[in-house]
């Protein structure tokens, strides 16, 4: 059959196989020794017609709840806020995501600058000096961090606070097989991380301190006084993770002397999607310019004198550097960093900290709701957008029973920590309704019993 | 020709801001209105808002479509950039991913309640382990270069579980991608290079000698990055494996040989797709992408956690239970909207549509390169693959560079091959013209390098001085690298 996607017909096959001087495609493939040939068919489902196709995947998809199907107060680490309709206009065109990494700067000039322009708003949110064109996640980002910190600092041991997300903590330790780094695990105490062990694990072997703010449970860390811990180990590398949307009201770690700044980009026009693809961020001090992994672009200009850019500083790439590369990542999430910037530029420099307070408002109407209706919520600390509530019975329980009413419930955080069995963690964004909250606080206590 | 613009079209975002604009609506407080600053103190609110652009919906519709104007996509016009697989992205792949019931599917939500999204990733391991020839795939893995690590990272735990620790040294043909001996390192290796032959392939020689007891792994892309297919695959598994080492197979090229042969077929022990690539991800100007690594019975339980697994009932889980594996190498379970993506085209194209992909890739790279090597020097004259490469060293005894042949190809709409790549191939131009390119467009194509080839002969300067045609002339590369200005600065 004559694929769609294939535009060769009998004739065309014909001439080609006439220039080449064979008599059918198969003597093309003679190099393949028989004893590895295929014989036979793939053993895979035969090729359905579009329209068959789609209606089949279309009734897949249907038997997943969603956040359109279901009311969603689940977060930790994956949020769903508004997306501009805009966002999926611009990166539907098919100049952007047909595009391969911008190696021709002279017809890659519109994608070059969308990433320069990424950089210059993670800059800004995070108020740091230099950003990167993007990493394939929050997660893998800090542990690349972790990673240039001990590359950076020539040591070994990396004292990383347990109150970040779990699966990146997960992803830090299979990082540093690689380069043989002693993770050492910092407790928290009333959800936030224990500064005092932080301090007493703290000395001159440190290559970094990890700390996210605001960290896994939605609570704000007190970053002024890592600061301060840090004052006496200048070499020790500040590792801020920070959702950036909270970084609309919040100071950012920038400006609390972070070395490192890494996060995910999700919350600012990509779609929660099962968990990927997201959008990783870097952002790093200039004194670390040189060392920092993924792509760069920087502006420059023409023959002409005419600004435009290019891709620059790839000397530091895993493609030149080969075997003395610190790092291997060669791609970036370049479609998804341009999904946050048309988001980010959407929301603007106003849209930024009315969403951010708008997150901190509804999370706090729930969390007194909660509270009224008799459950017990725990810390008391500054917060962003999630709190935990506890509960009488397995998280997994009481969610099993809200998806019958319409709801998406928070996340079990029992499954990471036995000690947090029956505590949901619930994350409250823009875009749930007074009475959404109201609904979902009533639903939560009769599934509760 | 340069076509004179709206000012405006050439403008940073942050240049079109003006205080007190809006491109955004957001939803209403409907709750009690409160003084947050109260909560925190002073240090903790944030005082100078991050200056991000103000501007209207429409404006920044034109902007970013103005940018589009100025960018080369597969949807613009012919890609022929090697090892990239630049072939056409289905349509109906983004149609897919975005239904709403698998885009906005959260990771966390029960199990019970995302038994589609389960499913689909199930068959799509099932799919490609088929294709490969492997026992099981984990989709986890968000790209290429992370699949390398991944795979390496995995028989690194597997010769440690057989208490051979000294086992770090990975052989890296000289042809390989730079990304190889990267990810050797990254994982905690070692690379060595094994040299390739005359005929541009692994030295079989070479490779004996440097095969040891301290070899952990060969990493091969077969076809290799000349688009040769290395004949002696089995040979060199069996080196490899009487000396204990493992065999990995680097999918970059797995275009050239769906249906034909498959990686397991040929004894190799690892594999890492490129979803982007075979599997028309898209690229999306450089990512996201997506590297499933399949792996045999063997290497199994070294698999990151999650996997997918069916239950006797039918049911799909995520299962965690796997005490060998080397833990998580990202969060949550991978990309999986690209997944959708290579799962809908894989159904798309069913057994015998996969292998008309690699049969129609490997005939228009042969049927390119006859018809070039008339004018260019053909280092490897032997049947291509999905790719080849070609020499520029003719030209350049002209005074025209590879790189100049490849910005003068912009003049005439394409976006140029790979070039200097691979190494050892001096002034090097590899083309992969992909299955989904019509005759009539590498005809043309054939002929513009053969232009481009008499102009060197002819009038060098029109193609020292290339491009001519487009948006911006030759960048400033030294000064971009010298002085980095990487974000934009308002002029105060």
């Amino acid at each position: 059959m004559q694929h769609r996607y294939i535009p060769m017909t009998d004739q065309d096959r014909k001439e080609m196989l006439d220039t080449i001087g064979v008599s059918s495609t198969e003597e093309l493939f003679q190099d393949i020794p028989k004893e590895v040939r295929f014989e036979g068919e793939l053993n895979i489902k035969p090729a359905k017609s579009e329209y068959e196709l789609t209606k089949e995947l279309t009734e897949l998809a249907e038997k997943n709840s969603h956040s359109n199907s279901h009311t969603s107060f689940l977060g930790a680490g994956v949020y769903q806020h508004y997306i501009p309709s805009i966002v999926d206009h611009v990166i539907s065109r098919s100049e952007f995501y047909t595009a391969y990494t911008p190696y021709q700067p002279e017809i890659s000039q519109g994608e070059l600058q969308a990433i320069f322009e990424f950089q210059t708003m993670v800059c800004e949110m995070t108020g740091m000096e230099v950003a990167n064109s993007s990493m394939y996640d929050g997660g893998t980002a800090l542990a690349e961090a972790v990673n240039l910190s001990a590359g950076q600092t020539k040591k070994k041991k990396v004292l990383v606070s347990k109150a970040i997300h779990p699966e990146s903590m997960d992803v830090i330790y299979t990082y540093a097989k690689g380069f043989n780094l002693e993770i050492v695990e910092i407790d928290h105490q009333n959800g936030l991380t224990d500064l005092d062990q932080l301090k007493s694990e703290l000395d001159d072997e440190t290559a970094s301190v990890v700390i996210q703010y605001p960290n896994f449970f939605g609570q704000v860390e007190p970053l002024k006084e890592v600061e301060a811990m840090l004052e006496d180990q200048k070499k020790t590398m500040m590792i801020v993770s920070s959702n950036p949307l909270a970084l609309g009201y919040l100071t950012p770690p920038g400006e609390f002397g972070a070395d490192i700044v890494v996060g995910d980009t999700q919350v600012f026009g990509i779609p929660t999607q099962f968990g990927g693809p997201h959008c990783g961020y870097f952002a790093t001090t200039k004194k670390l310019m040189r060392k920092v992994p993924g792509r760069l672009v920087g502006q420059t200009v023409d023959e002409e004198g005419r600004r435009g850019f290019v891709l620059t500083l790839q000397a530091r790439e895993q493609h030149i550097r080969r075997d003395k590369a610190t790092s291997n990542i060669c791609s970036n999430q370049a479609l998804n960093a341009l999904a946050s910037s048309v988001a980010m530029t959407a929301l603007g420099k106003e849209g930024v900290r009315e969403m951010a307070e708008l997150n901190m408002k509804k999370a706090r109407y729930a969390k007194k709701s909660f509270e009224k209706a008799g459950f017990e919520t725990l810390h008391d600390g500054a917060f962003f957008n999630e709190f935990i509530v506890k509960l009488n019975k397995p998280v997994s329980e009481v969610n099993e029973m809200l998806l019958q009413k319409g709801f998406i419930g928070g996340y079990d955080l029992g499954r990471n920590n036995s000690s947090l069995e029956n505590h949901m963690l619930v994350a409250v964004t823009e875009v749930r309704s007074k009475e959404e909250i109201n609904q979902f606080v009533k639903e939560v206590g009769e599934a509760n019993g | 020709m340069k076509l004179m613009a709206n000012e405006q079209d050439f403008s940073v975002i942050f240049e079109l801001s003006k205080e007190g604009r809006k491109g955004y609506h957001l939803p209403d407080l409907d709750v009690e209105d409160l003084n947050l600053d109260e909560e925190f103190s002073n240090e903790y609110i944030r005082k100078d808002a991050p200056d991000l652009p103000e501007v209207s919906e429409l404006q920044i519709m034109r902007h970013y479509t103005a940018l589009s104007t100025r960018n080369h996509g597969v949807d613009s016009g012919f890609y022929p950039l090697g090892s990239c697989t630049m072939k056409y992205n289905p349509k109906i792949n983004e149609d897919i991913a975005r239904i709403p019931g698998f885009s906005m599917v959260h990771p966390y939500q029960e199990e019970t309640s995302v038994q589609g999204a389960l499913a689909l990733m199930y068959d799509l391991q099932e799919s490609l382990s088929e294709i490969t020839g492997m026992d099981s795939v984990t989709l986890q893995s968000a790209a290429g270069a992370q699949g390398e690590w991944t795979g390496l990272m995995m028989i690194r735990a597997f010769h440690e579980a057989n208490g051979d620790d000294h086992r770090t040294k990975v052989i890296v043909p000289d042809s390989a991608h730079g990304t190889n001996p990267a990810s050797v390192t990254v994982a905690g290796l070692e690379a060595v290079t094994v040299k390739s032959n005359e005929n541009g392939l692994v030295d079989l020689e070479d490779l004996k000698r440097v095969v040891d007891e301290n070899t952990a792994a060969l990493m091969l892309t077969n076809p290799n990055t000349l688009g040769l297919f290395e004949e002696h695959i089995l040979e060199m598994a069996k080196i490899l494996h009487d000396a204990g080492g493992r065999l990995y197979y680097d999918g970059a090229n797995l275009n050239a040989i769906m249906g034909y042969t498959r990686p397991g077929d040929m004894g190799f022990d690892v594999v890492h797709l490129n979803l982007h690539k075979t599997f028309t991800g898209p690229h999306g100007g450089g990512g996201p992408g997506s590297g499933p690594v399949g792996v045999t019975k063997e290497l199994a339980p070294y698999l990151p956690k999650p996997l997918v697994s069916k239950r006797d009932s039918g049911e799909y889980f995520f299962e965690y239970d796997r005490p060998q594996s080397i833990g998580r190498i990202k969060p949550y379970y991978g990309n999986f909207g690209i997944n959708v993506r290579a799962y809908t085209y894989i159904r798309s194209m069913g057994p015998d549509g996969l292998k008309q992909v690699s049969e129609n890739a490997v005939l228009n790279a042969n049927y390119m390169m006859r018809r070039l090597e008339e004018e260019f020097e053909l280092p490897f004259n032997q049947h291509c693959k999905h790719e080849f490469v070609l020499s520029g060293k003719n030209q350049k005894k002209m005074g025209v560079r590879t790189l100049d042949m490849a910005k003068r190809l912009l003049d005439f709409g394409y976006h140029p091959p790979t070039i200097y790549f691979p190494l050892n191939v001096e002034e090097a131009l590899m083309v992969e013209p992909t299955e989904t390119e019509a005759k009539e467009t590498l005809d043309e194509f054939i002929d513009a390098m053969i232009q481009i080839s008499n102009e060197a002969k002819e009038d060098p300067e029109k193609v020292q001085e290339a491009p001519h045609t487009t948006v911006v002339d030759r960048m400033d590369e030294t000064t971009a690298a010298r002085k980095p200005v990487l974000r934009f600065y308002r002029e105060e």
